[in-house]
């Protein structure tokens, strides 16, 4: 494949068969998958699951053991300098050079990556105004808070104008608000740049990303949309509602519907009882609550259907897996 | 070639803005005056029937430094990045590891030699107030500052080496000062070990880091000197290459 070929039509990252051992342990086994231009891909995996190991070898920081990895259309193998220029990478923890001051070290990073001296300048220029580091960038890197050297670390890996933006567990240890910005930074850089984030907190993916890839024990379990996975998920919706009624009424009722596979009663406060009810076929259990309820004149206070969240998915899916005897 | 300018820079820099940087040319400083001061004392009054180089180097401060201050140069090179994890940024960025290699030796042999530079000033003192002006001699003062390059790239290298085998400041630079000690140590074979002629003999002073030293001293450069520290320091180098490398072999 020569230069020429690696066009916009092709995948920015394309995985197939990517597996690496370490010594005695098999960390990534088999792994395929591709991303494709201007996405936000959320890798989403429990700690030690290969999410870093697969984020360094498309960075080609370690080669596979074995498989093919190409981004934007270079093999990772055989080209690592193309891939290289085309990719910025935020390893996990952000190791900066702490004894630098900000300014000074982007014009570093921009020089490594082969920048020219006036072309690094603007590029410096123009990621310390993106990452919100005007205020700091004559200060010791290690002076600043983390939150700061998290958007250093992210004007690094942006400084050269990669494609692909690869970020290893950027929020980890910020405070919430920090954490906040640091998204927003990442979802705005998602209009302009295909994102590879990786995490193991799923409400921050299902924030910042529209495509999910979750891994777990080095194996893909899921490769969707979020809102895809949503509905694969939502086969089993669960319907919750608090309702102030005697006891033996409601357990004649819940027991004797056929519409209700399962059923859990749980007393809530003052006379209220908490019923979490599992239907037993794809359908919504809100009206029959409601009817059943005003018939024998029940007071109603909640009546909800449950939205997966990415949580329980994720739990779920590792569930299963392990079940399916790993 | 950009990577490897850019590289060795920040690595020169890194030296002069640290305390350790600064500590490491006092200390030297410190050595070399006690040098010149009992050359001075030695000086003063007296016939002297060797060129001062000579005589400069004959003393235990000069070797003490140009053992113990490579290790100290270069144990930050890779161990201080592995231990600060900015390895992996330095080496996801699109620079070969030969580059890296070089700019980091570049940057500790430049440091460690600017760190000798004030020396320099020593021969024009003396020159100032000599009453024999003859008593510098310009060409035994080049052999030894080719001497002091050469020696300091081969322990240059040699802890380039050792620091890229450890995540730990404190072992590179040990393990850096053990094998230059036992390099330098060896050159008293030839005094000690083999007395009768043979190869043996030729081999040790083949190998006497001692003796070439007093051979730059005089001003006589030795191409097989030359080729000697040239090409260990060449293998050390390619060592430091091969183990950065490593990481794709695990």
């Amino acid at each position: 494949m020569s230069t020429e070929q690696s066009t916009i039509d092709e995948p920015m990252i394309e995985v197939r068969g990517l597996t690496k051992r370490f010594k005695n342990r098999v960390a990534i086994e088999d792994l395929s998958f591709t991303v494709g231009r201007g996405q936000v891909v959320g890798f989403l995996g429990p700690n030690g699951a290969g999410k870093t190991t697969t984020m360094r070898i498309l960075s080609c920081y370690m080669p596979a053991t074995s498989g093919v990895v190409r981004v934007g259309g270079c093999n990772v193998h055989t080209r690592p300098d193309e891939v290289r220029r085309q990719i910025g990478y935020m390893p996990e923890n952000n190791p900066l050079h702490v004894e630098m001051r900000v300014r000074e070290y982007l014009k570093f990073r921009a020089r490594l990556k082969g920048l020219g001296v006036r072309r690094s300048r603007d590029r410096v220029d123009h990621v310390t105004e993106i990452c919100g580091l005007g205020d700091v960038s004559s200060k010791l890197i290690g002076h600043l808070s983390k939150g700061y050297r998290q958007r250093v670390g992210l004007a690094d890996a942006l400084v050269h104008e990669p494609g692909l933006l690869i970020l290893d567990e950027p929020t980890i240890g910020l405070d919430p608000h920090q954490i906040r910005t640091v998204r927003k930074l990442i979802r705005d850089l998602g209009k302009e740049h295909t994102v590879l984030v990786s995490s193991h907190i799923l409400s921050e993916i299902e924030m910042t990303c529209d495509h999910v890839i979750i891994i777990h024990h080095g194996k893909i379990l899921e490769d969707d949309t979020v809102e895809g996975l949503r509905q694969k998920m939502s086969v089993e919706r669960l319907v919750v509602a608090e309702i102030a009624a005697p006891r033996e009424q409601l357990l004649d009722f819940l027991e004797h519907s056929a519409e209700i596979l399962h059923f859990d009663l749980q007393p809530s406060d003052s006379d209220y009882l908490t019923c979490t009810l599992t239907p037993s076929a794809m359908m919504d259990l809100r009206p029959l609550v409601f009817e059943t309820a005003r018939e024998n004149g029940w007071q109603l206070r909640e009546l909800t259907r449950s939205r997966h969240s990415l949580e329980d998915i994720f739990l779920r899916v590792t569930r299963r897996e392990e079940e399916d005897g790993f | 070639m950009r990577p490897f300018l850019t590289l060795t820079r920040r690595e020169l820099a890194g030296y002069f803005v640290s305390l350790t940087g600064y500590l490491t040319i006092a200390a030297i400083q410190f050595l070399v005056g006690l040098g010149m001061l009992l050359l001075l004392e030695a000086l003063n009054g007296q016939p002297f029937d060797m060129p001062l180089t000579e005589a400069f180097y004959n003393n235990l401060w000069f070797f003490l430094i140009l053992l113990l201050a490579p290790p100290v140069v270069t144990m930050r090179t890779f161990a201080h990045e592995k231990f600060s994890g900015t390895y992996e940024t330095l080496m996801t960025a699109p620079v070969s590891d030969t580059a890296v290699v070089m700019a980091k030796f570049t940057g500790a042999l430049l440091f460690f030699l600017s760190a000798w530079a004030p020396v320099m000033a020593y021969p024009l003192i003396l020159r100032h107030f000599a009453v024999d002006l003859a008593a510098v001699d310009w060409g035994a003062l080049g052999g030894t500052f080719i001497g002091i390059l050469l020696f300091g790239s081969l322990y240059t290298s040699i802890g380039c080496c050792m620091s890229s085998i450890t995540r730990s400041q404190i072992i590179a630079a040990m393990n850096a000062f053990v094998i230059g000690l036992g390099l330098f140590l060896a050159s008293y074979l030839s005094h000690v070990v083999a007395q009768q002629p043979g190869w043996e003999m030729d081999v040790f002073r083949h190998i006497s880091l001692i003796d070439h030293m007093r051979d730059f001293t005089r001003g006589i450069i030795d191409v097989r000197q030359v080729v000697f520290y040239l090409s260990l320091t060449v293998f050390f180098l390619f060592l430091t290459t091969k183990s950065v490398e490593s990481r794709r072999w695990r």
